[in-house]
């Protein structure tokens, strides 16, 4: 997972040689600096500062309505903040490619392109050649190995099938990082278990930064390298809090102590939070 | 299995009942049978002006001067309305415009199209792809207005230029839509031709057979060129909804 950005780097190599793995592990990916944001009359965000690290899962969790999407659609671009700066090492978000996952798998997919098309869409986007798009998107889907029927069309698959489809659509331009918005929380509780650990082997197999807004405290941990834990708004960070348990993680990992104590102190921090006044 | 297979015959208890009352108020004499002529003489009517008669001839007539008025109109109004969609500005600057005409009688403007075109097939064609353009119009522009916002933002977040999104998603999205206007327009135009035939010094067609006949007193004439138009009418929708469901697979999913 290290190797890659290595290897990117390698014209500096000659300078920073020896430092260069923690160097490039430890500068954070994302830098948010004087992000706001305000609807109407509520602010949301005020002045708001964040560091992505790279390479990590992290799922923001906090209050209802404390802007959890806000800010991943901010960062993302879906949303225009009212003032701050959102850089990726450096870069502009149109300088760098990345994936986005809707809540709304039905509405994000495209019902009249089957699976694979829709898997392979953004990179008709970017003028890549069909054959390409095609050897393209079958590596992708072999590499993940994601088991779906891909001649499929959205509407003939489950809405597990269809987030994997939303997932794999997001992973095909080989993203810096990848946004999910409330991924699962459309599916069944049996879908979402398994979603789960799709998504980790996906994580796993990609290394891809990864920010998730979940509204399901155990998901959140269970999937994080970091849970980002908001206050009430304006939002600041309440926490950021590591979750150090080994991966591939399973369903035995959800009743580890280690899981167990991470979780309860994150909720603790949740329930000081709503509960300010 | 069984009422499965039952299920499927549904449809004929109400054809049947139908005929069954029909014959029923033939025989008891409840109409005067100068009106209503049994159902064996208006079906043999109906064969025989249907096979080589001249409600054969009507008949394709009207199929002829419907579809013209509806291609007419579905290619005006569905780019038109694709571009009155897109921007909701200028739907909105002209919909008062859209949604006055759409409710005016197009029967009202016979006299109009006949001082603008004269008494030959022009007329009757063009007063009924008016009707149909507005219909179809107002059903595409709501269509591409309508397309999902999530799906929207979806193809812009993956980089689609505002003219790939056009193409790509809002003009998909509008098919359903545009499919219910092209079926709207297209019974629209068909009441339309049949109304222009009985009066606007038509020599054929269907309207013009139904109306010949009831002033011969002909009735199973008559009649059967009433089934000839409804079983039109019927075969148009039909055929729309076999293409839509051939094309726009998604519908309804």
């Amino acid at each position: 997972m290290s190797a890659a950005p290595q290897a990117v780097r390698s014209p500096s190599a000659t300078v920073l040689s020896t430092r260069e793995p923690s160097d490039a592990a430890q500068r954070p990916h994302v830098t948010i600096r004087g992000l706001s944001k305000r609807f109407d009359d509520t602010v949301i965000y005020d002045r708001f500062d964040l560091d992505i690290p790279r390479g990590e899962l992290i799922s923001v969790f906090g209050p209802n309505g404390c802007g959890k999407s806000t800010l991943i659609n901010m960062i993302a671009g879906l949303m225009p903040p009212d003032a701050g700066q959102i850089l990726f090492d450096g870069r502009r978000l149109d300088e760098i490619k990345f994936g986005y996952v809707f809540q709304n798998y039905r509405e994000a997919l495209f019902p009249w392109l089957r699976a694979f098309d829709n898997i392979a869409y953004p990179l008709k986007l970017m003028h890549v050649p069909a054959v390409e798009r095609r050897a393209r998107t079958e590596a992708l889907v072999s590499r993940l190995g994601v088991k779906l029927d891909l001649k499929l069309y959205p509407y003939q698959m489950s809405g597990g099938q269809q987030q994997l489809v939303s997932i794999l659509r997001a992973l095909v331009v080989d993203p810096e990082i990848l946004f999910l918005d409330e991924p699962f929380s459309a599916l069944d509780y049996e879908m979402t278990l398994f979603m789960r650990e799709q998504l980790q082997r996906i994580f796993l197999e990609t290394g891809t930064t990864t920010v998730l807004v979940s509204h399901d405290l155990e998901e959140a941990v269970f999937l994080a390298d970091r849970v980002l834990l908001l206050s009430r708004h304006p939002a600041r960070v309440a926490a950021f809090v590591p979750v150090t348990a080994a991966r591939p993680r399973t369903d035995a990992t959800l009743s580890e102590p280690d899981f167990v104590a991470v979780k309860a102190h994150c909720l603790d921090i949740f329930q000081r939070e709503v509960r300010r006044p | 299995m069984k009422t499965e297979r039952l299920g499927a015959l549904l449809p004929v208890v109400g054809v049947i009942g139908l005929l069954a009352v029909w014959s029923l108020a033939v025989a008891a004499q409840w109409v005067d049978p100068v009106l209503l002529p049994s159902p064996a003489a208006t079906f043999k009517a109906l064969w025989q002006g249907m096979d080589g008669g001249p409600l054969g001839f009507d008949f394709v007539k009207t199929v002829y001067r419907t579809a013209a008025s509806t291609a007419i109109a579905a290619v005006i109004a569905i780019p038109l309305g694709i571009v009155l969609g897109s921007s909701e500005r200028v739907y909105r600057s002209l919909e008062f415009v859209i949604d006055f005409f759409r409710s005016t009688p197009a029967s009202a403007m016979f006299p109009l199209f006949l001082v603008l075109f004269g008494v030959g097939d022009e007329t009757k064609i063009s007063v009924a792809a008016f009707g149909a353009i507005l219909v179809i119009l107002f059903n595409v522009a709501y269509g591409v207005m309508n397309a999902r916002k999530t799906r929207l933002l979806a193809a812009k977040v993956m980089g689609a230029s505002r003219l790939r999104v056009l193409f790509d998603v809002m003009l998909r999205e509008s098919l359903p839509q545009t499919f219910v206007g092209l079926r709207n327009g297209v019974s629209l135009a068909l009441v339309i031709i049949v109304v222009a035939e009985m009066f606007i010094g038509s020599q054929d067609g269907l309207g013009h057979s139904v109306f010949e006949a009831q002033q011969l007193f002909e009735m199973p004439r008559m009649y059967a060129a009433i089934f000839a138009a409804g079983a039109l009418g019927y075969g148009l929708n039909l055929m729309f909804l076999i293409i839509e469901r051939r094309f726009v697979h998604w519908s309804g999913k």
